[in-house]
C-alpha cells in the first residue's frame, strides 16, 4: 500500500521534473549557441543562473538572497547585459543541493516574475571574469563627492523655478527626454550655441553663488561661469552623446548633480567607451580632451550597472562580473555651469572643433597637379609627422604578407616600395631587401633597424628596370589621388620586375565586412556596443557636397566605422612621444593630441584586378580579400 | 648605405638615358661586420652590375685587388667570395651623396639614408 502511493508521487513529480528537464535543456542548447557556455551533467560547485543576469534586469543583492538558501555563496559573477549569472559555492554538496532547491525557483523582480534554470558547469572554466574595458577615467575628468551638503542640495533645487518654463513650447517638445531651463544665457537646441549678445536678465540664481565660489577657491576653475543649464531626468530618461560645441563655451564644463545617481557614458572618436558613476551631490569637472573630444551622453534607461562594492561612490564602471549590480534611477537634477565663450576655439583637438574646421576641405583631384598637392599635404607631410607613433602600431606582419615572402627563393632580390618602418624587411633573412618610402622618418627607422632602406616617391623608384625577382606595395597604392596615378604605380613595380618576378599588392578595401566578416579594422570597435555598423557621420559635408566646379568634397572618414565614400580623409590620433623635456613639455602636451587628415582611395572588389589588366606584360595569378584589404600577386611574363 | 643597395640603384632624373651607376661622393663610411655565407654571396654575383661594384669599391678604397671580371669558378673560391662578401654588404657610406653621371643632379645621403626624392620639375 505504502510502495504504491510512493510509487504514484514520484510518477507525479517525474513529470514537473520533466518540464522542468525540457526548459532547462532548452536554456542550456541556447547558452551554448549564443554564449559559448557549455553546461555539464554531472554536479560541480559551480553553476550558471539562467535568467538570474543584469541583462534580466536581477540586481546582485536580489539574486544572492536567494541563492543563499542553497548554501554558502563563495562568489556571484554578474557580466554586463547579460541573461544569465555565475553562482560559486563553498563545496559540490553545496552547489548540488542548492540545484536540486532552486532550479526552477520563480523570482519577482520588478513586477515580473522570472524562473530561473540553474545548471552545472566546469568549475573555474567560465569564472575566470575576463575584465575589459578601461578603468581609467578619460584625461581632464574629474569627479568630486559630497560636493554640497544635503542643505545646499535641497537649496539649490528649491531655487529652480520650473513652473515660469512653459513659454517655449517647441522646445520642451523637442526635449521630450527631459526638463530644462537656461540661466545666464539660453542654450539654443537648433544651432547648440548659445545667443551671445543676447544675455538673460537675472542671471545666475543666488544659490549657486557659496558652490561657485568654492569651485573657484579648490582650483577646478579659474574664471565664474555665466552660464547655466539645469536638465532634470526622470528615471528612463537620458540625453544622446555630445561634445559641447567648442565656440560656445571655454574649457572647464561643471555638472553638479543633485537628486539620485546616475551613469554618464563618455566615448573617445577612437571608439574607446568609459561608463562613470555619478552619485547624488557630486561635481563633474570636465577639462581638455574630456571636454573637447570625448562626447558625453546619459544612456535613457531604468536601471544602471554599477559597481556592486558599496564604498565605491563614483568613478568608472569596469566590466568586472564579480562586481557589479543594478541600480534603479531615480530623479537627478544636473545643474551644468560654463563660461560662454567670446573668441574663436583654438583647442588642440581640431576634429571636433568647430572654430577650426578646415574652411574648404580639398577637393577630389582631376588635374595631376591638384593630385600632387592633395598627397603632399594628406599624404606625405602627414606620415612624417606621425611616423613615430605611425612605426609603433605597425608590428605585427599580415599572415599572408609574411607566406608570400617566405615564398621567394633563396638569395633572390626584393624590393619593398613603400616600406614604412621596414616590418616586412626582415622577414626572409635568405632574400636580398631593399625599401623604400616617401618618408624621410621612416626610412631612417627602417636604416636604424638595420635594413637598406631609401627615400624616393613610388611613381619614380631610381631601382634598375627588371632586376628585381619580388615587389611588395603593401598599403601604398590606395594613397594616390587619382586613377591614372594608382594604374602609375603599378607599372612602375611591374618595371622592376624580371620575367617570372612577382609582385604583392594591398590595398585598404571599401568593402569592410565582406562576407559578413566584419575586418579587423571594424571588430576594434567592440567596446562601442555595436557601433561597428554605424555610418560615419561627417560634421560637415556628405557625398553630395560638391562645389561650383562640379568636383566633390572629401569626406572625414569616422573611424572604425564603415567607409561611405571611396575618396577620403582618415583622421589620425596622434600620441606624442614619452620623455620629452621640461622645455619642451608645454609643446609636447598640446601636440599629444593632434589630429592628422590621411588621404585614402579606399577600393571596391574587381577594382584592383581591372586596374592590373591595364597593365601590359602581367598576369593576375592570384587576387583575394585579406584583412580588409583587396589583394593581387602579379607575375611579369614579358618584358615590353 | 650597403653597395650591395647602390648596386640597384639609378638616376632616374626626367630626361636621362644614361643615369647608372651613380657616383658616390662619401664623407663618412663605416665597415660593419656581418656573417660570410658564401652560398648567398655566391649566388648574389650573378645579380650584380659588376663594373658598377668595381667602381663604387676603388672610389671608397676597398676593392681588395678585385678583378674587373668575377673569376671563372668563384663559387668554391672562399677568398673571391670573402672579398665580395666585403665590399657588398659590409661597407656602407653613412655620409655624403650620390651623383647623377649625366645630369650632375645630387641626392644627399644622411645618416646611411640616400634621400632620392627629386622635385616636381625634375620626374
Amino acid at each position: 500500500m505504502e510502495d504504491h502511493l510512493r510509487n504514484e508521487k514520484n510518477l507525479r513529480r517525474s513529470k514537473t521534473e520533466k518540464k522542468l528537464l525540457r526548459r532547462q535543456k532548452k536554456t542550456g542548447h541556447t547558452l551554448l549557441r549564443h554564449e559559448g557556455i557549455s553546461i555539464v551533467s554531472h554536479p560541480t560547485k559551480c553553476l550558471v543562473v539562467s535568467n538570474g543576469g543584469l541583462g534580466n534586469g536581477v540586481s546582485r543583492e536580489l539574486l544572492l538572497e536567494l541563492l543563499k538558501d542553497g548554501g554558502t555563496v563563495e562568489s556571484i559573477l554578474m557580466p554586463p547585459n547579460k541573461p544569465y549569472a555565475y553562482v560559486t559555492y563553498a563545496s559540490l554538496e553545496e552547489g548540488q543541493n542548492a540545484q536540486g532547491l532552486l532550479n526552477g525557483r520563480v523570482l519577482r523582480c520588478h513586477d515580473q516574475d522570472i524562473t530561473l534554470y540553474l545548471s552545472f558547469v566546469e568549475n573555474g572554466k567560465h569564472v575566470g571574469g575576463e575584465v575589459s574595458g578601461s578603468c581609467a577615467l578619460p584625461p581632464g575628468l574629474s569627479v568630486w563627492e559630497e560636493f554640497v551638503s544635503p542643505e545646499e542640495e535641497a537649496q539649490l533645487l528649491q531655487a529652480v523655478d520650473w513652473l515660469s518654463l512653459n513659454d517655449d513650447v517647441t522646445v520642451q517638445q523637442e526635449l521630450r527626454h527631459r526638463r530644462v531651463k537656461h540661466y545666464g544665457y539660453e542654450f539654443r537646441y537648433d544651432n547648440n550655441n548659445v545667443d551671445k549678445e543676447k544675455p538673460l536678465t537675472g542671471g545666475l540664481p543666488a544659490q549657486c553663488d557659496a558652490m561657485l565660489h568654492r569651485c573657484l577657491s579648490e582650483g577646478h576653475i579659474s574664471v565664474l561661469p555665466d552660464q547655466l543649464t539645469v536638465n532634470q531626468y526622470q528615471s528612463g530618461q537620458g540625453i544622446p552623446p555630445h561634445v559641447d560645441t567648442h565656440s560656445a563655451f571655454e574649457d572647464t564644463l561643471l555638472s553638479l548633480s543633485l537628486g539620485e545617481k546616475t551613469v554618464m557614458d563618455f566615448r573617445h572618436p577612437g571608439g574607446q567607451s568609459v561608463a562613470v558613476v555619478l552619485p547624488g551631490r557630486s561635481l563633474l569637472v570636465m577639462k581638455g580632451e574630456s571636454r573637447y573630444l570625448w562626447t558625453h551622453g546619459i544612456t535613457p534607461r531604468k536601471f544602471d550597472v554599477v559597481p556592486a562594492s558599496k564604498d565605491e561612490g563614483s568613478g568608472v564602471v569596469t566590466s568586472d562580473p564579480s562586481n557589479l549590480t543594478l541600480s534603479r534611477r531615480g530623479t537627478r537634477t544636473s545643474f551644468t555651469f560654463r563660461k560662454v565663450r567670446h573668441t574663436p576655439c583654438d583647442c588642440a583637438y581640431p576634429s571636433a572643433c568647430d572654430s577650426q574646421r578646415p574652411s574648404s576641405l580639398p577637393s577630389l583631384p582631376v588635374a595631376s597637379s591638384d593630385a600632387c598637392r592633395l598627397e603632399a599635404q594628406y599624404v606625405h607631410h602627414v606620415y612624417e609627422e606621425i611616423s613615430t607613433h605611425f612605426s609603433s602600431t605597425r608590428h605585427s606582419p599580415w599572415p599572408r604578407v609574411r607566406e608570400f615572402l617566405l615564398s621567394i627563393p633563396h638569395a633572390a632580390l626584393l624590393a619593398d616600395i613603400g616600406c614604412g618602418n621596414g616590418k616586412y624587411l626582415g622577414i626572409n633573412p635568405q632574400v636580398i631587401s631593399v625599401g623604400c618610402d616617401r618618408s624621410v622618418n621612416l626610412a631612417s627607422i627602417c636604416t636604424e633597424r638595420g635594413y637598406q632602406a631609401f627615400v624616393c616617391d613610388a611613381l619614380s623608384v631610381p631601382l634598375r628596370s627588371t632586376s628585381f625577382d619580388a615587389c611588395l606595395s603593401i598599403a601604398v597604392i590606395h594613397h594616390f589621388s587619382t586613377q591614372e596615378r594608382r594604374l602609375a604605380a603599378i607599372k612602375e613595380l611591374v618595371r622592376l620586375l624580371n620575367v617570372g618576378g612577382r609582385a604583392l599588392i594591398y590595398v585598404w578595401a571599401m568593402e569592410q565586412d565582406y562576407m559578413d566578416q566584419k575586418s579587423k579594422y571594424l571588430k576594434a570597435k567592440r567596446n562601442l556596443e555595436n557601433q561597428a555598423g554605424k555610418v560615419s557621420s561627417s560634421p560637415t559635408c556628405t557625398s553630395e557636397n560638391s562645389n561650383s566646379m562640379g568636383q566633390h568634397k572629401l569626406n572625414i572618414h569616422t573611424n572604425r566605422t564603415v567607409f561611405v565614400s571611396q575618396d577620403l580623409l582618415v583622421p589620425w590620433h596622434l600620441k606624442g612621444d614619452k620623455g620629452c623635456t621640461e622645455e619642451g613639455a608645454l609643446d609636447k602636451a598640446a601636440s599629444q593630441h593632434l589630429v592628422f587628415h590621411r588621404y585614402y582611395h579606399v577600393f571596391q572588389e574587381g577594382e584592383l584586378e581591372k586596374l592590373c589588366c591595364l597593365v601590359k606584360g602581367v598576369k593576375v595569378l592570384d587576387s583575394y580579400y585579406d584583412q580588409g584589404n583587396w589583394c593581387v600577386v602579379l607575375e611579369k611574363i614579358c618584358d615590353l | 648605405m650597403k653597395l650591395l643597395t647602390h648596386n640597384m640603384l639609378t638616376s632616374h632624373v626626367k630626361g636621362v638615358t644614361k643615369g647608372y651607376p651613380l657616383l658616390i661622393k662619401a664623407t663618412e663610411v663605416k665597415v660593419n661586420e656581418v656573417e660570410f655565407q658564401p652560398q648567398f654571396v655566391s649566388r648574389m654575383i650573378p645579380k650584380l652590375e659588376w663594373s658598377a661594384l668595381i667602381q663604387a669599391a676603388e672610389g671608397l678604397g676597398y676593392l681588395q685587388d678585385l678583378p674587373n671580371a668575377p673569376i671563372s669558378n668563384y663559387e668554391n673560391n672562399e677568398e673571391f667570395l670573402r672579398k665580395v662578401h666585403r665590399v657588398l654588404l659590409e661597407v656602407e657610406v653613412i655620409e655624403g651623396c650620390l651623383q647623377c653621371p649625366e645630369s650632375g643632379r645630387q641626392f644627399p645621403i644622411s645618416k646611411g639614408v640616400p634621400n632620392m626624392l627629386l622635385n616636381e620639375d625634375e620626374s
